[in-house]
């Protein structure tokens, strides 16, 4: 919203203040002024009032005049003047030599032979207004040689306030209570607008007027005949123009001129076309044609003003446009209204249709100034346009006030919510100027909020307190840290276990941490071949590639393996995320936070890149957990999962993810000469394994014994089914097993395990090893896995 | 002395001479000092010789052994010297300038500047708290004051799901259940609240260099008795001099968000030119940063704390804008791409 400097003034004497460090002290208590800040007339300079004294059409030009105007010294000059409204008599600004216009500086200038000695204006050419039809008419009154500035408001400030900030301010949305803010920044009063005194038309009789639907809170009305003004008169329309607006007639322009000054919209019915008017609601669709002449659909939720039964305005929208304004209105309806917000927010949503009125009434604004608004109308038309005559009572329907809202508070909580001291006399003051009633007894406040901001935003004490604070200033607070006890806290386990295996991924096996998103894309999981499965689905996405959220880390990092082939021929990438595993028993989604680990090479053959993804996860269960990871066959359930070594991996019994390879058909659609292989680790669970405390080992002093056994196990069988077989050992000497060799040809599959026997207490004997290394080989035995011997 | 030791102590001499390598100097010991060796083969010709002409003769015999030993121990020193000194002159020069060979894994830029933030949080002793990303609607809205009609609500801006719970369209989601977690430590025991809660949230909008669908924000906040907006200043302005590692100035300005009263809109000075005015601070000298304010009664009785008796300040900094400040990342739609390219060029930068 576009703010002009002098209206503003209208309200508040700012004389001897800096205006610009004003405008920066509304931004910080107030709201936030967007920084560039326009000087209008700052660019124009020598544009006088001149009177045109002969006009003769250029013997070569069609559109050319040779005129001859009298600037004031009474010497007539030739001006060479190109628009079509010129005639003989008539008075208009006019850019003498040496005048500035932007950055042009008049000069003679020859124009199809003739010399002109400077320029007659259009209010375009000078920045008043976009008219650019003619130059500028100036009336009859002025004398020749005034400069524009002094009579018409051409110098000004205009500053933008972002409208986002306004949100909570319904009283900002027009200068009047902007002028309020300032009033109180600047410790000067603010001044009462003036005003028509409505109360002398009572005797009238009333405009016929109901209220059908309580989602309208009041409706003002009044009637006036006789005007005769068409064109508003130009301190309107540069203010207009100033803050944004088109002059369009002189009873719309004037409508808008008290929405921008009183923040109340405004709509002027032709009255010969609204006699009874009605707000309410249909029980049908219809279309609607608004006087933007756009047709529009309403609902059975649109608020109407009608005509008895005739639709012919939007409520708190856009005005019908067969009830407009034309060229020979002279009676006039006027309505001054308030509409319920939520209804009006919704009605332009669902119209996709936005207007300055629309946008104000969303905000809560104050029933109580639909009146004075009228007062104000009046007052201006009166004032511009003589003759009018009011021929009706003001008639109101006050629906629903917004009840009254009283505050008590004490000094303590100013001082406790500030943590700084703001005396009482501030605080009276303060809130005063912001035209709060305020009662302060001891140290007790008893704060009235005025009708204008109890609609939305001052409802409670905390409220009061932001009164106080923006006007005192933030930067004035004395800044203090907090007198709170401190006592220890402990991390979470499930967050410390996630930074942990972050840095074991990316320093110890090089992996980059990727980042994703939370449901399936259908495209690029289509492109290589793994259909999106069923889950919670998002209820309102216009994207058809996004519908789905996912169930599984994997798809995604397949899709992403895809993308980054191109990167390098190996890489793992890992990323901790969310997925969604279908829904609760309360209809709740079930969500889990996972590791999802990929692992893509061209040059590492399958088998080892399979094996390094087990080191990786068998590193994090022994780095985070002292554990060791067990692994157990499982069965595909998705479509990328290759059928073979697929495996569930688990840790201190509880199923922690699935570690497998990538089906060949979905391998071949990222990548036919590339390996993949994945792994999935639910997060939680593997944060709800207790780490293994350290159980210290003193190193022997007695030697250690090494006894080699070179095992032909039958095919297919694992190592797992084996360990049974010295993990059933009790004599507490084996204090290490590991494979030093493996050899597998077609038939045979051979491994070489070395068992490390110690005692803490004495040398063993080779009698009491052996005793143990037979226990071990007859349980082999017995699962039929036989002794090579040497 | 002897005809045949004068001889054999001039072979020695001359095989002396003509060896180069250390293996031939071995053999020549054992030829003529072993047990064999030719040396040792005079001593046993001595059985025929009279016991006066034994012992002169022993005795030039082990003269000759201690010179030829002392002869084959200067050749050794000597021969090992120019050993070595071939060793070290037939060494190449590693080109040590060429790059070094180039493992690393990368972080997300996200981690990073998460890790950072939570450093210096948890240094004044905040909890990190995690929250899932869908939630209800009483979580995200309800609970923290945004009202039926409230445009926050709107269709377009939040993802709905079909059960009717919602991706968090804010951490503030998360606001409830940490009150609830804390309160009764605060209430009964007297242990203030100091919580952050990053996490990823969610705006059903159209993305473009500026916009994501999907982003992090991470949000604090404070709860005790006689908490206040100097205290709140006081906070932001430390925190963010700890996240950025240089002096900040902070200055708040009115703002409005349903869950605070006050609510604020606070801006640092320009980190680029320190508050002078520069095109990235559009020449005003400071950044909008982050919502912040003293959190509003309703959410403090929602989170069933008496907000006459406690007071709290609670803010929001988004993290994803931050990581794109802090390492220029101009395209916001890069974090989420996956594309290592971008991404491996993160380390660890804690």
């Amino acid at each position: 919203m576009f703010l002009s400097m002098n209206w503003i003034c209208d309200f508040v004497d700012l004389e001897g203040l800096d205006k610009v460090d004003l405008i920066h002290r509304f931004s910080l208590s107030t709201a936030e002024v967007e920084n560039e800040i326009f000087y209008k007339g700052s660019d124009i300079s020598g544009i006088v009032v001149a009177e045109i004294k002969s006009v003769e059409e250029h013997p070569e030009s069609r559109k050319l005049h040779l005129l001859k105007v009298d600037a004031g010294s009474g010497e007539l000059i030739d001006v060479v003047c190109g628009a079509k409204n010129v005639r003989v008599g008539m008075k208009t600004a006019f850019a003498r030599l040496g005048a500035k216009i932007g950055d042009i500086t008049i000069a003679p200038r020859k124009l199809a032979g003739y010399v002109s000695n400077g320029m007659c204006c259009g209010e375009a050419e000078i920045g008043l207004s976009d008219d650019n039809s003619g130059i500028m008419e100036i009336t009859d009154d002025v004398p020749n040689g005034t400069d524009i500035k002094t009579i018409y408001d051409v110098d000004d400030i205009i500053f933008e306030v972002d409208n986002k900030s306004l949100t909570n301010r319904p009283d900002l949305w027009g200068h009047y209570g902007i002028a309020r803010e300032f009033a109180a920044l600047a410790g000067r009063p603010l001044k009462v607008p003036e005003m028509d005194d409505l109360t002398v038309y009572a005797d009238m009789p009333g405009v016929d007027l109901r209220v059908e639907d309580n989602l309208c809170k009041r409706y003002s009305s009044i009637k006036v005949e006789n005007i005769k003004r068409n064109i508003s008169p130009v301190n309107i329309r540069i203010r207009l123009y100033y803050c944004g607006m088109r002059a369009i007639n002189f009873l719309t322009d004037l409508t808008n001129y008290i929405m921008l000054e009183m923040g109340q919209p405004m709509h002027a019915f032709d009255a010969r076309k609204v006699e009874k008017i009605r707000v309410k609601r249909f029980d049908r669709k219809f279309t609607f044609q608004t006087l933007d002449g756009v047709e529009r659909n309403i609902d059975e939720n649109t608020l109407m003003i009608c005509n008895g039964d005739t639709p012919v305005a939007i409520a708190g929208i856009m005005g019908g446009l067969d009830s407009e304004i034309v060229e020979d209105t002279t009676t006039l309806a006027l309505e001054s209204a308030n509409f319920d917000a939520a209804s009006i927010r919704k009605s332009t949503v669902r119209l996709s249709h936005r207007t300055d009125a629309s946008m104000r009434y969303e905000k809560s604004l104050d029933p109580e100034m639909t009146v004075p608004a009228i007062g104000r109308f009046l007052y201006l038309l009166k004032k511009y346009d003589s003759g009018v005559k009011v021929v009706s009572s003001l008639t109101d329907e006050y629906v629903e006030k917004f009840p009254p809202v009283t505050l008590n508070f004490d000094q303590a909580f100013v001082d406790r919510y500030t943590g700084i001291k703001i005396d009482g006399e501030t605080v009276v003051k303060t809130l005063t100027d912001l035209g709060f009633g305020v009662k302060h007894e001891g140290y007790r406040f008893t704060v009235d909020v005025p009708s204008w901001r109890v609609t939305k935003d001052v409802t409670m004490n905390a409220d009061i307190i932001e009164e106080i604070t923006r006007i005192y200033g933030y930067d004035n607070f004395e800044v203090n840290t907090a007198l709170s006890p401190l006592y220890p806290i402990r991390a979470d386990e499930t967050k410390t276990d996630e930074e942990k295996m972050k840095d074991i991924l990316v320093k110890r096996f090089s992996l980059h941490e990727v980042h994703s998103y939370v449901w399936a894309y259908n495209d690029e999981q289509r492109a290589i071949g793994i259909p999106v499965e069923e889950n919670v689905r998002l209820a309102n996405v216009t994207n058809p590639n996004i519908e789905t959220l996912r169930n599984s880390m994997i798809p995604t990092q397949l899709c992403q393996v895809k993308s980054n082939v191109s990167y390098s021929n190996e890489f793992g990438i890992f990323e901790i995320g969310r997925v969604v595993n279908g829904l609760d028993e309360n209809n709740l989604c079930i969500e889990n936070k996972n590791l999802g680990v990929t692992l893509y090479s061209r040059q590492t053959e399958l088998k080892s890149l399979y094996f390094r993804l087990r080191d990786i996860l068998a590193e994090l269960a022994r780095d985070i957990k002292h554990l060791e990871l067990e692994f157990v066959r499982a069965e595909p359930t998705h479509t990328y999962e290759h059928p073979v070594n697929l495996n569930r991996v688990i840790l201190a019994g509880v199923d922690i993810g699935i570690i497998g390879t990538v089906h060949p058909t979905v391998g071949n659609n990222i990548d036919k000469k590339g390996n993949i292989v994945f792994a999935e680790i639910d997060v939680n669970k593997f944060a709800g394994v207790s780490t293994k405390p350290i159980e210290y080992d003193e190193p022997t002093k007695y030697p250690t014994m090494d006894y080699d056994l070179s095992l032909d196990m039958p095919k297919e069988m694992l190592f797992a089914e084996l360990t049974h077989c010295w993990k059933s050992d009790d004599s507490g000497l084996i204090k290490n097993v590991s494979i030093v060799d493996t050899y597998d040809t077609e038939e045979i599959h051979r491994i070489t395990v070395r068992f490390e026997f110690s005692s803490n207490e004495r040398t063993l004997s080779s009698a009491e090893v052996q005793e143990v290394i037979d226990g071990i080989t007859n349980r082999l035995a017995d699962i039929n896995v036989t002794i090579k011997t040497a | 002395m002897d005809e045949r030791i004068l001889r054999m102590k001039e072979e020695i001499e001359r095989e002396l001479s003509s060896i180069t390598e250390l293996s031939e100097l071995d053999r020549l010991r054992v030829a003529y000092l072993g047990k064999k060796g030719s040396v040792t083969a005079l001593l046993k010709g001595m059985k025929d010789l009279s016991p006066e002409e034994k012992k002169v003769f022993g005795a030039d015999v082990n003269m000759l052994k201690e010179f030829a030993a002392k002869q084959i121990e200067e050749k050794t020193e000597i021969l090992r010297k120019k050993q070595i000194e071939a060793e070290i002159a037939a060494m190449p020069v590693f080109d040590i300038t060429a790059p070094a060979a180039d493992n690393s894994g990368s972080y997300h830029p996200i981690t990073l500047v998460q890790r950072q933030c939570e450093a210096v949080f948890k240094s004044m002793g905040f909890t990190v708290e995690d929250y899932p990303e869908v939630v209800t609607d009483y979580e995200c809205f309800e609970a923290v004051n945004i009202p039926k009609d409230h445009p926050a609500r709107d269709m377009q801006d939040t993802y709905y799901l079909e059960n009717g719970q919602l991706l968090k369209s804010q951490t503030s989601a998360a606001q409830n259940a940490i009150l609830k977690k804390y309160g009764p430590g605060l209430i009964n025991n007297g242990v203030p609240i100091k919580a952050i809660f990053p996490g990823r949230c969610f705006r059903n909008e159209a993305t473009d260099a500026c916009h994501e669908n999907t982003f992090f924000q991470m949000e604090g906040m404070m709860v005790d008795k006689n908490i206040s907006i100097s205290n709140l200043i006081y906070f932001m302005k430390t925190m963010l001099s700890e996240v950025f590692r240089k002096d900040i100035r902070v200055r708040l300005r009115p703002g409005f968000f349903p869950f605070v009263e006050p609510g604020f809109e606070l801006d640092i000075s320009c980190l680029i030119c320190g508050g002078d005015g520069c095109p990235s601070c559009k020449h005003s000298g400071w950044l909008e940063l982050c919502p912040c304010g003293m959190i509003h009664p309703n959410v403090l009785r929602e989170g069933g704390i008496d907000p006459d008796e406690y007071t709290g300040f609670a803010f929001g900094l988004g993290l994803t804008r931050l990581a794109m400040m802090k390492y220029g990342i101009k395209d916001i739609r890069d974090l989420n791409s996956g594309s290592l390219k971008v991404l491996s060029q993160f380390r660890d930068d804690g």
